[in-house]
């Protein structure tokens, strides 16, 4: 039975990688939209740009790992092929978990590409471990978060709008632009409710030169958000096949 | 009389499905038996999918239970899973896929072995006529192919059961009998099949035994030559007025109780039972007093859709409506 679960995860994955995924469209809402709008801020408000690279390598996670969620659930639920996939002897959740690993192994070639260039092309000196510690759990919160958000609805459309609500809010919010202590005591409570908060804290630590061990805390946060997401994903979408 | 005992491979007892208030399937019951075309012969909205979906793990039973090749499927349904194919009702694989992509997807979610898995996707594409087309994406397939396609995709991890659910619904006459004929070669292989349909003659043509569904009960099942059978001592006279009224039908009722009439269609009328000789005199009576013509008279044999009106007291007219009331 598990061999079964691993089994059609990992095909899964396969598959939506090679349909949806490595295809012009999410790619380009997963790089070129974090990239854009944040030159589009540098621009306005030249400054120097290493304090921007956390915030872009954050955007690109939460961007890439949602780009093509809305495909992957909702349009397949629409034309039945996710009810294929049910029909082979793999359970829902993992059906749902291969979704999620879908969006963030994406996410991950994304955020690594951007890591990789911000570190040459700056000349800065991460501390890798840290990284992959923040990295991997904001994958997987925000590809959870994206799937939660896609089973609460029907339509691919108003999938893709109620993705962009936490989205912007985020990048608004959890200091993308604006380091979020120097934000209104009301809207730092909030940003501390989003899990964008602990990315953007997380990589803050992997890219300064004395780096703490807030960071776990950090990790244990997303990785947190990820639990807190993952379940009601899986609980609304195996309602709709009772 | 050589007498040849099979396995039951499906076992339904008092399946039943509630959608919120709405009793889609009441206890039904019954038995398949392997290497059996069993079907499922209902008008739409009878439940003839919601069945399928049940038995193959897409829902969950209200109440009852049912066991696939032994196994449950409230508590067993990946064993069930691993062992039955399953042609939905509308063909869902990737658009976007090729042909050969697409079996070589579905076989490896069944986990066919990867040495396996090319040479049967191929076998299957050249059995349904396809393998000149493996290349091209599922998208440019035809309605046909599309149904040939997704039948094939359902074979791909050699189930012992293949459900079918309305597999040539919505196609022209020359494509659904080349897809009844793959259907019926697959009786040879031991396989056993559970069809859906609401066309009585494929029911007819298909299958072994036919289950007849009406709003979520089964109201009868048996052979197709015994359902006809049953209607055989009777006749069926069908008459063609030149204009039927309500009232036309009130009066031949009450001159002839003892018969049953179907309306077939806006001016056709049959009259099941009864003598032959009187019921002709005394309809021929009736329209000359009204002063209606009569445009034919016609003797039925009996067919099968005789056979399901006697049985459900419907008329056909509700088997030609098409999903969304075409
Ligand atoms: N998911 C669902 N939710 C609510 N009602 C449903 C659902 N699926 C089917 N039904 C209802 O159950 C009844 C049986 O439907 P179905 O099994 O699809 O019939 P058939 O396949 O024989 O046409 C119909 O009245 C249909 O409207
Ligand atoms: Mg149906």
């Amino acid at each position: 039975m598990w061999m079964d679960d691993f089994r059609g995860i990992y095909y899964i994955v396969l598959k939506d990688m090679k349909t949806y995924y490595l295809k012009p469209p999410a790619i380009s809402w997963g790089i070129v939209f974090p990239v854009a709008w944040i030159l589009a801020f540098y621009l306005r408000n030249p400054r120097s740009f290493e304090d921007l690279v956390p915030g872009l390598i954050a955007m690109t996670i939460l961007f890439s790992t949602t780009a093509a969620e809305a495909v992957v659930i909702n349009f397949e639920l629409r034309l039945g092929s996710l009810e294929r996939l049910l029909l082979s002897p793999i359970s829902l959740s993992a059906v749902l978990l291969g979704k999620v690993l879908g969006g963030a192994i994406f996410g991950l070639i994304m955020s690594t590409i951007i890591t990789i260039g911000s570190v040459v092309v700056l000349g800065l000196y991460p501390n890798l471990f840290y990284l992959i510690l923040i990295i991997i759990p904001s994958l997987l919160a925000f590809s959870s978060l994206g799937a939660l958000l896609c089973v609460l609805v029907r339509e691919v459309f108003e999938a893709q709008t109620l993705l962009n609500l936490p989205r912007f809010l985020m990048i608004f919010l959890c200091g993308v632009i604006r380091p979020v202590s120097s934000m209104p005591a009301a809207l730092e409570y909030i940003a501390y409710g989003m899990p964008l908060t602990y990315t953007i804290n997380g990589l803050w630590q992997s890219f300064s030169a004395s780096p703490g061990t807030m960071i776990l805390i950090d990790a244990m946060a997303l990785m947190g958000f990820f639990i807190l997401f993952i379940f009601p994903a899986t609980k609304l979408l195996y309602r709709k096949f009772e | 009389m050589e007498v040849v005992l099979k396995e039951i491979v499906i076992h339904v007892s008092h399946l039943t499905k509630f959608y919120g208030r709405l009793l889609a399937l009441d206890h039904i019951d019954f038995d398949v038996k392997e290497g059996e075309i069993f079907g499922f012969l209902g008008p739409n909205g009878a439940g003839k999918t919601t069945t399928i979906r049940l038995l193959t793990g897409l829902s969950k039973p209200t109440d009852g239970n049912a066991s696939i090749l032994g196994f449950d499927i409230n508590t067993e349904i990946t064993e069930v899973k691993k062992r039955v194919g399953v042609v939905p009702e509308f063909s869902n694989l990737y658009d976007e896929l090729s042909a050969l992509d697409n079996l070589l997807f579905v076989a490896q979610l069944y986990g066919v072995p990867r040495l396996a898995r090319r040479k049967k996707a191929e076998d299957l594409l050249k059995t349904f006529g396809l393998f000149e087309r493996k290349d091209s994406p599922f998208r440019m397939f035809s309605h046909g192919m599309k149904r040939a396609l997704t039948i094939a995709a359902a074979l791909i991890h050699d189930p012992k059961i293949v459900f079918l659910d309305e597999p040539t619904v919505g196609l022209d006459v020359v494509a659904a009998r080349s897809l009844r004929n793959l259907i019926g070669n697959l009786r040879q292989q031991g396989v056993t099949l559970f069809i859906t349909t609401h066309y009585l003659e494929e029911a007819d043509i298909l299958c072994d035994r036919i289950a007849i569904l009406v709003k979520g009960r089964i109201v009868k099942i048996d052979t197709p030559k015994a359902l006809k059978a049953a209607t055989e001592e009777e006749s069926v006279i069908e008459f063609s007025f030149a204009e039927l009224s309500s009232t036309l039908i009130h009066d031949i009722s009450d001159k002839l109780p003892e018969a049953k009439l179907v309306v077939m269609d806006y001016n056709k009328v049959r009259i099941h039972g009864g003598m032959p000789g009187k019921i002709y005199d005394n309809v021929c009576q009736l329209i000359r007093e009204k002063g209606i013509e009569i445009q034919s008279v016609n003797s039925i044999r009996p067919t099968l859709e005789d056979a399901f009106i006697k049985i459900t007291g419907l008329s056909p007219t509700v088997m030609s409506i098409e999903k969304g009331g075409k």
